[in-house]
């Protein structure tokens, strides 16, 4: 019987399972999976919230917070998606918080790319008109923009480390483009 | 490729993150029961579509998301403003420069009909 465990399980395969791709400029590879809340509230909840998520949401455009493996990014006024790379469970997690807030889990609706090297801005920009230089863009700065024709959440991890989050259904044009671009930035 | 700022994030985006969402300042009636058509078709539908300065809503929907209301010019394309949704029109004398850039229109440059 107990070899049969396991036979009968689902298993789920991510959408960009093995991905690796780029160029020499700008590597490529698929984010490790990780749990991630869509999360909105009034300005009033935000210092519960960030209690209970033990990293201070940003009130600021642009900004993020970080802390042992846990992002959280501001997306609008009142709009967070948070990521937490060790895979905890960040619903319940604000659910503790007692405030009123709306929380989605959409830990499996996104994707993201890694894309990292002295080209990564420029293969980012491949796709997405913003302005990626340090000084408009720092380590920590984050945007929900476009690629291409795709939506997606840029996240600056390091100074030449870029988080590229997208909608999983939109992981292989997001991936392609930015392969394309990557090689383009190695020229 | 135009630069719109938007009031929500402080910083001008790339128009690709925005989407254009109909006229500003439209007063949705109270008393929509007792409308008649004609009066309900003027609300709805008609618009002033006018050549110049118009008064827009916009979402900088790849961004912030939020809506916000924008003063553009639609000969030049120009945003003259743009503003945070709720606040009322501002006043567009104080804020466009005493001399304009001079756009060639079709009119001014093709056309006799002055
Ligand atoms: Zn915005």
């Amino acid at each position: 019987m107990a070899d049969l465990i396991g036979a009968d399980l689902a298993t789920r395969t991510p959408p960009l399972a093995g991905f690796h791709g780029g160029s020499g400029a700008a590597s490529l590879s698929a984010a490790t999976p990780a749990t991630r809340l869509s999360l909105r509230a009034k300005p009033d909840a935000v210092s519960a919230l960030s209690l209970a998520l033990g990293l201070s949401l940003p009130t600021r455009s642009k900004t993020s917070a970080s802390g042992h493996g846990r992002h959280a990014l501001w997306l609008g006024p009142d709009e967070w998606l948070v990521i937490d790379e060790n895979g905890a469970d960040l619903t319940t997690a604000v659910a503790s918080s007692g405030v009123l807030h709306s929380a989605t889990d959409i830990s499996h609706r996104n994707t993201a790319v890694i894309v990292k090297g002295r080209g990564a801005e420029v293969a980012i920009n491949g796709g997405c008109p913003q302005d990626l230089s340090l000084a408009v863009f720092p380590v920590g700065a984050c945007s929900r923009t476009v690629l291409g024709k795709a939506e997606i959440v840029l996240l600056r991890t390091a100074e030449d480390t870029f988080r590229v989050e997208c909608w999983r259904s939109f992981a292989p044009y997001v991936s392609g483009l930015l392969n394309e671009a990557a090689e383009d930035a190695g020229n | 490729m135009l630069l719109i700022y938007c009031p929500y994030c402080e910083e001008e985006r790339s128009e690709l993150e925005f989407r254009q969402a109909g006229d500003a300042h439209i007063a949705r009636p109270t008393n929509m029961t007792e409308m008649t058509d004609e009066e309900f078709e003027a609300f709805f539908f008609l618009r002033d579509n006018v050549k110049g300065l118009t008064y827009e809503r916009w979402r900088h929907l790849n961004g912030c998301g939020r809506f916000f209301n924008a003063a553009r010019d639609t000969v030049s394309d120009k945003f003259v403003t743009t503003y945070k949704a709720g606040l009322p029109k501002p006043d567009i004398s104080t804020l466009r420069p005493a001399t304009e850039a001079i756009v060639e229109t079709y009119e001014a440059t093709e056309s006799d009909a002055k």
